[in-house]
């Protein structure tokens, strides 16, 4: 396997006329825990959706677990990713996310097995087994035969992550889990999230504003400015000695509004 | 002062015979109205097509279908249609004149009941790797269900108004048989009069059935296991 869980190689990103990464790079190492800050349109979600296939490129090279994504080898030519390619890479991604996007017709149950039943070919029991197992890791196994209407906020984002570790990718997309929730609500997700990164078996990429648990859980923090990576770092340093003045500035900002920039 | 005359005895002759007629308008109605939502659904998405192509096709058809009167549309597939070999019996070629002209104003009404679904639950199911059959069968349909209801059966409420039109291509219906009644009898109002209750309670039902089907469906969907 790939020394890097993913690689963006001189990436270009536009929305119309407007770009927004310009021969982005980014490594990010498997297994690694990295946290994205950044204020509201720097590109965060952009970063994770692209990785998602949510948005497409326009330039450059992305590769997961060393392999394209936007791109597949025909002949010794790269031509564009068709649906085929993208439906084999994407088995190796999840994502969570900001507004949980749990189907509201369902049961959290059939929420859960929905994917691993259709997509993955799992049996009906064993999915259903392997979703009371989620849910009990989240600490919501009476909320099986439950819609997601009758949750609170932070049960539907723990739904939202057992959804998607039910199709057991290698590489997790976390864009703002807890930016959506009421404050009291925040602490329950990020719980589940902190067990998964001490499990050490996942690469997490996540979009936070909460500067105290990205410290606290990350390898690597890289503050965002404009769809660039204006700095990166071990958290102690990004915190504590922060080189560019924007970095000061964005991280001060928040020391003093901690829940205005969202 | 206008003279009514109404003859009960000849009513009640009349009466079970365009009953029966009914059944035919109903036959009509249901085979077309199946047909429509087929076609409307298959239009709908191929509205949503990745391909230019496909979708302005399937926009121009809907459009063309729109655009030009049922009747006329009856008459191709009656008088024309056999010049290519395409020979049907009125029955069928007024479903298939009904279902086609209804499915595209259904397609109008599929297309942004799908629309009105989140973009979130689009984003879900790509992140989920569902097939784009499994989206929408499990995930986007059954939320746009609800909202699809309301129109879909005004219109096919429509459609049973409209069946009359299937007369001009011989089809025995109700207002078929009613006319020819009038000319044996030589006596018009009772079975015209007859036929227009019958549509008239025949649409209070559906319309109240419609209403029915709109409450009581579940607000967010449900889905097949
Ligand atoms: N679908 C889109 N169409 C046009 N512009 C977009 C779209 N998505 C994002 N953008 C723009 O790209 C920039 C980055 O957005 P985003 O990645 O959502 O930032 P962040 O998550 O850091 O707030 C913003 O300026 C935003 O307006
Ligand atoms: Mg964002």
């Amino acid at each position: 396997m790939s020394e890097f869980a993913i690689e963006f190689e001189n990436v270009t990103k536009k929305f119309g006329d407007n770009v927004l990464f310009e021969d982005f790079n980014l490594q990010i190492r498997q297994n690694e825990v990295v946290s994205i800050i950044g204020s509201s349109g720097s590109g965060k979600s952009t970063l994770l959706r692209i990785l998602m296939t949510l948005e497409n490129i326009d330039g450059g090279k992305v590769l997961v677990n060393g392999e394209p994504l936007w791109h597949r080898l025909h002949n010794g030519i790269w031509l564009p990713a068709d649906e085929r390619h993208l439906h084999r890479m994407r088995g190796q991604l999840g994502m969570v996310f900001q507004h949980f996007n749990l189907f509201p017709h369902m049961t959290v149950l059939r929420n859960i097995t929905e994917a691993p039943i259709y997509v993955l070919g799992q049996s009906r029991e064993s999915a259903r087994a392997q979703a009371h197992d989620l849910l009990r890791m989240v600490g919501l196994e009476d909320k099986a035969e439950a819609y997601p209407a009758e949750l609170s906020g932070g049960q539907k984002q723990r739904v939202g992550i057992a959804r998607a570790l039910a199709m057991k990718p290698s590489i997790l997309l976390l864009d703002e889990i807890t930016s959506a929730l009421d404050p009291e609500l925040v602490d329950e997700v990020l719980e589940v999230i902190r067990k998964l990164a001490a499990e050490d078996a996942f690469t997490m990429i996540l979009v936070t504003h909460e500067m105290y648990f990205a410290r606290e859980i990350s390898d690597r923090v890289c503050f965002f400015d404009a769809g660039k990576v204006v700095e990166e770092g071990p958290p102690e340093r990004i915190f504590n000695q922060p080189e560019h003045e924007r970095t000061r500035a964005f991280l001060s900002s928040f020391l003093k509004a901690p829940s205005s920039n969202t | 002062m206008i003279e009514f005359n109404w003859d009960w005895a000849f009513a009640w002759e009349v009466l079970p015979l365009l009953l029966d007629a009914c059944l035919v308008t109903l036959q009509a109605t249901l085979f077309g109205s199946i047909l429509a939502v087929v076609t409307g659904l298959i239009l709908a998405l191929l509205r949503r097509s990745q391909s230019k192509a496909v979708a302005y096709s399937a926009y121009w058809w809907m459009e063309f279908i729109r655009s030009t009167p049922l009747l006329v549309q009856i008459y191709f597939l009656y008088y024309v249609a056999p010049e290519w070999g395409l020979n049907m019996s009125p029955m069928v070629t007024g479903v298939i004149a009904l279902g086609l002209h209804y499915g595209a104003y259904l397609s109008e009404v599929f297309r942004s009941g799908i629309d009105g679904v989140g973009k979130g639950q689009w984003e879900a199911s790509i992140a989920l790797n569902l097939s784009p059959y499994r989206t929408y069968r499990d995930v986007i349909l059954p939320q746009a269900l609800r909202s699809m209801i309301p129109a879909s059966g005004n219109y096919i409420i429509a459609m049973f108004k409209e069946t009359p039109q299937l007369s001009a291509i011989t089809l025995l219906e109700m207002l078929q048989l009613a006319k020819i009644m009038g000319s044996e009898n030589f006596r018009y109002l009772e079975p015209f009069t007859l036929v227009g209750l019958i549509y008239l309670a025949l649409s209070l039902v559906a319309s109240t059935a419609v209403r029915q089907a709109e409450r009581r469906f579940p607000k967010e969907g449900f889905t097949l296991s």
